[in-house]
């Protein structure tokens, strides 16, 4: 059963990362200006030069084609390269993952400690702490992410701070929804009545109630993370996947657009996935 | 009470976005030459931007143009989602199938990195006009997924009931059914998903504008004057650049609380 569910989830997931490549690429290549190269208005190239670089764009013209050679390409570990910052895809991505995926866990880690820190001491019961806890987080929530980034600058704090505040506001509300209505279940208000202490009820009668809804909630954390790592390295100047995601937009890049696309919907559909599996294995257990 | 000082807020704003030309000291493009980088002042009332335009008329106009075209573009991604998510919902099976395969497809991909991707592609040197069009059509063409997803749900359980069964047996057609039967079911949804859109997508240009790709000077928006926050040095250097700051705030606070509300009397 699991097996099977397993497999379920990597088709799925390679469908969607060949059917997302294809369609970044394919708005890619529609865009506007896509023929158009900066490098090429530089009146100190040749003509032997511009026409060098319009053959290497001609090359790209049949979608379909750069799709099936870069898939192949990819299979044997080239990923193309980049046309904007003139180096292999593989190696910008070698450098720059590091620094994302060291921004996303540190900012995850820290968001979901303070989300839990604060729920549970809200979630109890309704006092000014709780109302207190609504209003900072409310704040947080109405806060654009490229604000935080802007933030974080102006007082010099490092950019995980910026991920860690954009996710605790969603993390906190929810949670503390949950663990509100967990604990005013009729078997925990007995558990109270019998003098059960709070955190063996939160341990053996709470956090098995909420365990798939917590767990499906990573799951989207890490989705929302990683969208905001691309204002936060941007506004920071931090060289990591965001910020080269945001060069390859604007650059047009399209090798580094697909791989990057791929990249990130790899990392989403992988925490997706494995936050349903490990809840159906807890499921199965009987956790 | 909360909530009635919420929509009371949200409707004096509404009236300022309205009034602006007649509110507004100066036209939004105006240059004060002779003071640019200007403190605030009787005759400037937030002080003047880098080349002179008067922030409070900026402001105004700016509020203008957030507060009126993230509703729209909510709108338009509300029948969006109920075109796709609804039509899939009640035909049900292989044309279900597809389309949350497809919505599943834009849903894998943050939505910050999506928007961020897809406008990076779109002309950034376009009018100002087109660029206010660009960005708010892009909000609206591309944040449906998540409302199809719970349309499509809410669509399947209005097909599966026994009201439309006796509908059906009794010879109605598929559109008239979907017109008349199942469209003003999902009713509660729509609007639901219509007013959380508004919060998300205001949220949404105003990341935009920071970056660069939301509205085109000279027209402002929440995003455009936002912009002003990057060259600060500190908070207390020149506190009134944080009024659009503290406007998107509480506009955006007033609309969570309203929806608030709407979650508990549900």
């Amino acid at each position: 059963m699991l097996g099977w569910r397993i497999a379920r989830h990597v088709v799925s997931i390679t469908t969607i990362l060949l059917l997302g490549g294809l369609l970044s690429a394919a708005l890619v290549r529609l865009a506007p200006g896509f023929d158009v190269d900066e490098q090429q208005l530089d009146p100190g190239l040749s003509p032997e030069s511009v026409r060098a670089m319009h053959e290497s764009r001609t090359q790209q013209h049949n979608l379909l084609r750069f799709y099936v050679g870069y898939m192949g390409r990819a299979l044997h570990g080239d990923l193309g390269t980049s046309h904007s910052l003139s180096q292999p895809v593989r190696t910008l991505l070698r450098d720059r993952l590091p620094v994302t995926l060291r921004l996303v866990t540190i900012g995850l880690a820290l968001g979901w400690a303070l989300a839990i820190a604060l729920a549970l001491t809200a979630a109890a019961r309704v006092t000014a702490w709780d109302v207190a806890t609504l209003i900072v987080s409310g704040v947080f929530l109405c806060l654009p992410t490229a604000v935080l980034a802007l933030i974080s600058v102006l007082l010099n704090t490092p950019g995980y701070l910026g991920i860690a505040l954009i996710i605790f506001p969603k993390i906190f509300r929810y949670l503390r929804n949950l663990l509100a209505k967990a604990y005013s279940l009729p078997h925990i208000c007995t558990a109270r009545a019998k003098g059960l202490g709070e955190p063996r009820i939160l341990m053996f009668h709470v956090l098995p109630i909420i365990a798939p809804q917590i767990l499906a909630l990573a799951g989207v954390s890490v989705s929302i993370a990683v969208g905001a790592a691309i204002p936060i390295e941007t506004l920071c100047g931090l060289a990591g996947v965001g910020q080269l995601a945001w060069q390859a937009a604007l650059g047009r890049d399209l090798p580094l657009l697909v791989n990057i696309t791929v990249l990130v919907t790899l990392v989403t559909l992988l925490a997706n996935s494995s936050a349903d599996v490990i809840g159906h294995v807890l499921k199965s257990e009987g956790v | 009470m909360v909530q009635k000082l919420a929509c009371a807020f949200l409707l004096m704003i509404g009236m300022v976005c309205l009034f602006a030309d007649q509110l507004a000291p100066a036209g939004y493009a105006k240059q004060f030459r002779e003071s640019p980088n200007a403190a605030p002042s009787r005759k400037h009332l937030l002080g003047t931007d880098d080349i002179g335009r008067d922030r409070f008329s900026r402001a105004l106009y700016g509020t203008r143009i957030s507060l009126l075209l993230a509703p729209a573009a909510a709108l338009l991604s509300t029948l969006l989602a109920a075109l796709i998510g609804g039509v899939a919902g009640y035909l049900g099976g292989f044309w279900a199938r597809c389309a949350m395969g497809f919505t599943d497809l834009f849903l894998s991909l943050p939505w910050l990195f999506l928007l961020i991707m897809v406008r990076g592609f779109l002309p950034l040197d376009v009018s100002p006009v087109l660029s206010v069009l660009a960005t708010f059509s892009l909000l609206g063409l591309l944040g449906w997924a998540a409302a199809a997803r719970i349309l499509c749900a809410g669509a399947t359980t209005i097909r599966n009931s026994d009201f439309l069964l006796q509908a059906r047996a009794s010879g109605l057609r598929r559109v008239r059914l979907f017109v008349f039967h199942v469209l003003p079911n999902l009713k509660p949804i729509l609007y639901a998903q219509f007013w959380i859109s508004i919060p998300v997508f205001i949220l949404s240009e105003a990341n935009l504008g920071i970056l660069g790709l939301g509205v085109a000077e000279p027209m402002p928006s929440w995003g455009s004057l936002l912009r002003e926050l990057e060259g600060m040095l500190s908070f207390a250097e020149a506190p009134w650049k944080l009024v659009p700051l503290v406007l998107l705030i509480l506009v955006v606070s007033s609309f969570e609380l309203i929806l608030t509300k709407q979650e508990f009397a549900t």
